[in-house]
């Protein structure tokens, strides 16, 4: 199970953010194309960014408490699946602000 | 270069493409700087644990040395580049 940690915390973290989906009614997967078209990017460029951070030393991730499946470049797939989850539940957040207090965000 | 001087950059990078490249002006609405402190308490226990468990460790050479909840002060700044661009990509697709 302790492979499983870095994948708990971001289950912990879709578990904070996924219901306002359905209970906020906040439609950002309903929105899917925008949601993909908004993580590929963010996906890309910062697993780029955790290559050369691993190249250069700057962190490094422990064996026992990752998947142990490692993409080019020495980057963990739990990494990847970081950089697509925590950019979701950000937007649920943000549409879930905006649901409430009704702020202008520039796309209205 | 350091993490430190990197995340530096990462952070004049997504200002430059909120205020320059993709004209959201995010940092300048009120409905951001609400959202962010809300995701900052979750990027916090999230990092503190991925920290704090050790299952990220960091080059004690490559950072400043502040800490926030077991996380290098460098995370919270990487963390708020992230999440600057992506809700700016987010926002400037919905025009």
């Amino acid at each position: 199970m302790r492979h499983f940690a870095y994948l708990f915390v971001l289950a912990g973290c879709l578990g904070a953010a996924l219901w306002l989906e359905p209970v906020r009614h906040v439609g950002v997967f309903r929105r899917w194309r925008r949601l993909l078209r908004t993580v590929l990017p963010v996906v890309t460029i910062f697993a780029l960014w955790d290559v050369a951070a691993i190249a250069a030393g700057h962190w490094r991730f422990d064996p026992a408490q990752t998947t142990g499946v490692v993409l080019p470049g020495g980057l963990p797939l739990d990494e990847v699946l970081f950089f697509i989850v925590v950019p979701v539940c950000a937007i649920l957040g943000f549409e879930a602000v905006r649901s409430v207090l009704r702020w202008p965000a520039g796309d209205e | 270069m350091t993490y430190t001087a990197a995340v530096l950059l990462g952070v004049a990078g997504a200002l430059a493409v909120d205020l320059l490249v993709l004209r959201t002006r995010l940092v300048t609405r009120g409905v951001f700087w609400a959202t962010y402190p809300m995701i900052l308490i979750f990027q916090l226990l999230a990092n503190g644990v991925l920290t704090g468990r050790h299952i990220v460790i960091y080059d004690p050479g490559a950072i400043i040395g502040w800490r926030i909840a077991y996380a290098p002060v460098e995370d919270l700044l990487f963390g708020f580049a992230m999440v600057l661009v992506t809700l700016s990509i987010w926002v400037r697709l919905g025009r």
